[in-house]
């Protein structure tokens, strides 16, 4: 029973972030409809965000299309683990691969047993894809009433939910440093290239970083 | 079709087929120890590249303004183990404040 209470408290707190997500995407010039169907579909809340972001700062869709992808990938890394697990077949490995995200990824492999593990995926899955896409259009209704974004805080809405994304994952010395070489590499660029470039050139320092 | 619709378009289905793809392949393609630690490296970087974008430039400029204050109290946020809705309530409160009495 906790490990589908559990799972559904993930998704209504992650979910919330959702409004954030509307109100920075119709800030950032996307319609209604484009901020509802980026959730239904992309549904991945860093490519989101990236996406919006860079297109709003008037970058490049090359730009903006490639950092949400690469964003994305690791989205595939978890589902090569999920599918080991949930041994699905046909529309069911559909419906788990939209749902293949860090929150149902980390509730799944957080659990001591298999049938957990099974039913902390689903309901984390499911629970943050509906409390997600309500929030996004509710964010979305809301911010079409707030006018400026900065007056509201918006601009800093999605940096600084990648800094809580980002944290955790800097426990490691070589991260901290990658960490910190990517943000020093993408600002001295800035000048340089056309905006929402600088950003995908530091998949270079992560290969330079894992290649040993 | 204007450019936020094939943005909207092209990046989802690029990210559905990542995440189909994953189911699909089996586990020993991805189970080398250089394939790993890059694909682990490729969020840490994107993410903290994007931080510093989004907090310090403006288009092509370098600048400094209240984003960076709220982004401070991100990382203090974090550091402070405050739960994940405070983190970011207090970012988006600290950068309104300080953009409204133009700190």
């Amino acid at each position: 029973m906790s490990v589908k209470r559990d799972s559904i408290a993930v998704g209504v707190a992650v979910g919330a972030a959702g409004a954030a997500f509307g109100a920075v995407s119709v800030s950032d010039h996307f319609s209604i409809l484009q901020t509802c169907l980026l959730s239904l579909v992309l549904f991945s809340g860093a490519s989101q965000f990236a996406l919006v972001g860079i297109i709003g700062n008037g970058g490049s869709p090359l730009g903006a299309i490639a950092t949400g992808a690469f964003l994305g990938t690791r989205n595939g890394l978890y589902g090569i683990r999920m599918a080991a697990l949930l041994n699905n077949r046909g529309w069911r490995k559909i419906l788990a691969a939209q749902i293949t995200i860090d929150e149902s990824t980390g509730m799944a492999i957080a659990q001591s047993d298999e049938p957990s593990a099974k039913t902390a995926f689903w309901y984390t899955g499911f629970g943050v894809y509906f409390f997600w896409n309500l929030f996004t259009l509710l964010g979305a209704l809301g911010a079409k009433s707030l006018g400026n974004a900065a007056a509201w805080g918006l601009d800093v809405a999605s940096p600084a939910i990648f800094v809580a994304v980002l944290m955790p994952r800097l426990a490691a010395r070589s991260a901290r440093l990658a960490a910190l070489c990517a943000a020093v590499w993408a600002l001295s660029l800035t000048h340089f290239l056309p905006v929402g470039t600088p950003i995908l050139t530091t998949v270079v320092i992560a290969v330079i970083a894992g290649w040993r | 079709m204007s450019t936020n619709w094939i943005v909207v378009i092209a990046t989802s289905l690029a990210a559905f087929s990542l995440k189909y793809l994953g189911h699909l392949i089996p586990a020993s393609y991805i189970e080398k120890p250089r394939v790993e630690r890059i694909t682990q490296f490729i969020p840490i970087v994107l993410l903290s590249g994007l931080i510093a974008m989004q907090t310090f430039t403006d288009k092509t400029k370098l600048m400094v303004d209240h984003r960076a204050a709220g982004i401070a109290i991100a990382f203090a946020g974090v550091i402070a183990k405050l739960p994940f809705p405070a983190v970011i309530i207090g970012a988006m409160a600290t950068s309104a404040i300080c953009y409204r009495y133009r700190i």
